[in-house]
């Protein structure tokens, strides 16, 4: 396995998708090359800080006017 | 419906979909504001993969629920409760995305930021606070440049958690394609934080 195909497979190896025969390979060539090391942490790493970015929600106008709607819809449906 | 919800440090555990479900059909407006406080922030995010303005995102979102209070008496449960609300989204933001891409002139959608939040609305608090702002903002920057699908997926699972299966029935897209589309997002945002992870010396 070469450093491309080693790139190519991150994703696939931390789905936990490999195949049982790439896994070893794509292992061995992890212990073996520093740089690739290197970019699988750096991958890694990107994954985490993309799971620790805030997310705005919606404003309170938007709010409001979705539970209002909620509420003039359930008053219409015949119970 | 108090007693369905256990908040444990911050994470809620919801309910099964049959009692949510059933206490939107009978008008339970509590059920409606904890989903509506659950699932819009994500809903937000993903609608932005596929319009061009936070604006518009929000009136994506704003569209979907109020189509989901209309449809609610349909749902089967053939799927969770949360993948048919996100898959109303998803076909929502697309017809958007359409429309928008035939009457808005492509050199005005780059004139907004990226991410399309204002700094202002980005909140802070602890997470905010543990990711330096300079790696935030490479990511919005290097997330705004993706292709939708791309961002769809990687919105879905890295920055919401969602499990690829789900994300796959979301986006109706198979796990081998789901997979590669995932792939290239983190390849592109990690290759966009390359200068500063190399300039501090690693990860």
């Amino acid at each position: 396995m070469n450093c491309d195909e080693f790139a190519e497979l991150v994703t696939a190896y931390l789905d936990d998708a490999l195949d049982d025969s790439s896994r070893p390979l794509f292992l061995d060539h992890m212990a073996r090359c520093s740089g690739c090391t290197g970019y699988y942490g750096q991958f890694t790493s990107t994954i985490t800080a993309l799971g620790e970015l805030p997310a705005p929600g919606l404003s309170p106008q938007t709010r409001s006017h979705l539970l209002t709607a909620f509420r003039e819809a359930s008053s219409e449906k015949p119970e | 419906m108090s007693e369905g919800v256990v908040r444990l440090g911050g994470v809620t555990d919801f309910p099964p979909d049959p009692v949510i479900v059933a206490g939107l059909r009978s008008g339970d407006e509590e059920v409606f504001a904890l989903l509506l406080d659950e699932w819009s922030r994500g809903m937000l995010r993903l609608a932005r993969s596929y319009v061009s303005t936070a604006a518009s995102a929000e009136e994506v979102v704003q569209d979907t629920w109020l189509a989901v209070i209309r449809a609610v008496g349909t749902f089967e449960g053939r799927s969770s409760l949360r993948t048919w609300v996100y898959r109303i989204l998803v076909n929502t933001a697309r017809r958007r995305g359409e429309r928008e891409s035939r009457t808005i002139p492509v050199s005005s959608v780059g004139g907004e930021r990226p991410d399309g939040v204002p700094p202002e609305r980005a909140e802070g608090g602890p997470e905010g606070a543990a990711l330096a702002g300079e790696v935030r903002e490479l990511i919005d920057k290097a997330v705004g440049t993706l292709p939708s699908r791309q961002r769809a997926v990687i919105t879905l699972r890295d920055m919401e958690g969602y499990g690829s299966d789900e994300v796959c029935e979301i986006l109706s897209i198979s796990p081998a394609n789901q997979r590669v589309l995932l792939h290239r997002a983190r390849a592109a945002v990690r290759d966009h934080l390359a200068a500063y992870y190399d300039g501090k010396g690693g990860p």
